[in-house]
């Protein structure tokens, strides 16, 4: 059980039961698709973009706690960030959910650490943030899940 | 009637614990575990036999010659087909009806023409007409899924409406691998021979799990896979009325299926050669004759009896989990041995990876059956499928894992 205490952190579970920004986000000048086709968890994610910065962030979509937490949470950190950093910061999500090791600065993301005990559910923790780097790119193509190492 | 605690012997791997409990294996839908029997063919085979078939002149090609047709031979008693020449080893149900959908399809597909198939076919019964339908210009029709659960099974009374003489081929699900609904096969067949319509039977969640007689349910074709009926991976059957496949060319070509080859030609062995390109899966093939010969000393009817015994019991004791939906044909009704269900409120794959660390092995997701999740208006469902070594005590365990998972995700 200490495994899955890991996985399902009360932040995650909070995020799943009550999800931030979550719907159509009516200015969004950006949109992209996330898709992980072996489970079929899907991810929308809208952005307004004010020039270089995201003015304005939303999510959509269904999938499992995991999936859907993340993608919560993520909208809740990129808010007001440049796509450098939403760059920067993806790669730091990465490395926990992939490593199970948290900076001790990264407070409410760190709890995806525990996914790194869970290699399958790695694709579930990341599928929101594909999503976002794919509409920060202008890309409006589905991101899936199969088509990246994570 | 089998004693099914001795049954559970049989099984090497049941005997392990998962995450520090007894292993609960409820996941046969997508394979079933091997018995100590075909796990012993194998080993026998490579150890003894290994060698390659046909052509061979030396020992061991013919004693492995002699094994491999033998095993066709069991094959086909197994669903009684009336020659072993019309049972192909392919690598699975989804190779099997490939074969047919390219094959058969090619043939005698034409613009204008008909595939019907139904809503709830498994993709490898449903992505294979839809290349077939777009290659020929032909059209691809369903026939509907009755109630919100999809409960109330196959439209029949639509059937009849959709059979016209335009349809060429019904391919359908013997049984739903998601719903558990069993199609009344044989009545399926006499409709469609009506109106000269082929058809195409997916046996995989069927095969092994009771009696099946291609001869009784009156098929021109069937597609099953032997991993699911407790046999080996890579190997599976594509049975054929041997009228038709003397008619077809080979999907696939190569050494093995030739009469006469020239530099600029090739004239084809007949069924069962004329499918089987290449070094066939010798070792898989003897051990699905293994299988069944494991299968029929404890006898399909009893296997399928305890399926049903389990399956009810499990509809009985899910169905007062709150918030629970399940799919399918409801309590009472004929379903086959295997339930799937949804929470409000808590995804499947949370669901499953919970179970997993009680040792209890589900599968959670579409199930190869987007379309049909879609028509139900559902992303996913947790599935638990069961068989000949389950018992009604593993069924105690998957209600506790789950009322401790709707503890931990609802409070309730």
């Amino acid at each position: 059980m200490s495994d899955l205490a890991d996985l399902y952190q009360q932040v995650i579970l909070d995020h799943n039961r009550r999800p931030r920004n979550r719907g159509k986000l009516p200015t969004a000048n950006r949109v992209a698709h996330g898709d992980n086709p072996s489970c079929g968890d899907q991810c929308s994610v809208y952005l307004r973009l004010d020039g270089d910065r995201i003015g304005d962030i939303s999510f959509d979509g269904s999938g499992c706690a995991i999936s859907q937490a993340s993608a919560s949470l993520m909208t809740t950190q990129l808010k007001g960030k440049t796509a450098a950093e939403a760059e920067k910061m993806f790669g730091e999500f990465r490395d926990i959910v992939t490593t199970g090791q948290a900076p001790e600065e990264i407070s409410d993301v760190g709890a995806f650490a525990g996914v790194h005990a869970f290699p399958a559910r790695i694709k579930c923790a990341t599928l929101g943030w594909h999503a976002a780097l794919n509409a920060l790119k202008g890309d409006p193509v589905t991101a899936t899940t199969e088509t990246h190492k994570d | 009637m089998p004693d099914w605690n001795n049954v559970r012997a049989d099984f090497p791997i049941l005997h392990q614990q998962v995450n520090g409990k007894p292993l609960v294996y409820l996941d046969n839908g997508a394979t079933a575990q091997k018995p100590r029997r075909v796990i012993d063919a194998l080993v026998h085979y490579y150890e003894r036999d290994n060698s390659n078939v046909h052509r061979g002149l030396h020992t061991l090609s013919m004693r492995a010659t002699d094994a491999y047709e033998g095993a066709r031979a069991r094959v086909a008693k197994f669903i009684n087909a009336a020659d072993p020449a019309e049972v192909i080893f392919t690598r699975g149900t989804t190779e099997s009806v490939n074969i047919v959908a390219r094959s058969w399809g090619h043939a005698h597909l034409k613009p204008g023409d008909v595939v019907l198939t139904t809503e709830f076919e498994h993709h490898s019964n449903l992505i294979p007409w839809q290349q077939a339908a777009k290659a020929a210009g032909a059209t691809l029709k369903f026939v509907p899924l009755l109630g919100a659960d999809g409960e109330g099974g196959l439209d029949l009374a639509a059937l009849d409406a959709l059979l016209t003489p335009q349809v060429k081929l019904f391919a359908f699900t013997h049984i739903s691998n998601t719903l558990g609904t069993i199609n009344p096969v044989a009545e399926l067949c006499r409709r469609a021979r009506a109106v000269g319509a082929v058809t195409v039977i997916d046996a995989a969640q069927s095969i092994g799990h009771g009696p099946l007689d291609v001869r009784q349910i009156g098929c021109d074709f069937l597609a099953f896979s032997g991993h699911k009926m407790c046999g080996p991976t890579g190997i599976g059957v594509l049975y054929g009325r041997r009228a038709l496949l003397d008619q077809l060319a080979p999907d696939e070509t190569g050494g093995g299926i030739v009469v006469s080859v020239t530099y600029q030609d090739a004239t084809w062995k007949p069924a069962p050669e004329r499918f089987e390109a290449g070094t066939p899966n010798v070792a898989g093939a003897i051990g699905l004759a293994a299988a069944c010969d494991y299968l029929d000393a404890l006898g399909r009817d009893q296997i399928a009896a305890h399926d049903t015994q389990l399956v009810n019991l499990a509809m009985k004791k899910l169905s007062t989990l709150p918030g629970i939906r399940i799919i399918g044909p409801r309590a009472g009704a004929e379903r086959s041995g295997l339930v799937s269900f949804a929470f409000e409120g808590v995804h499947a794959h949370d669901v499953v990876t919970f179970a997993d660390e009680d040792g209890i092995a589900l599968r959670g997701g579409h199930h190869c059956n987007q379309p049909l999740m879609r028509k139900l208006g559902l992303t996913s469902t947790t599935r638990a499928s069961f068989y000949l070594y389950n018992t009604t005590e593993e069924i105690d365990r998957l209600v506790a894992s789950l009322q401790r998972i709707l503890k931990f995700f609802n409070g309730s």
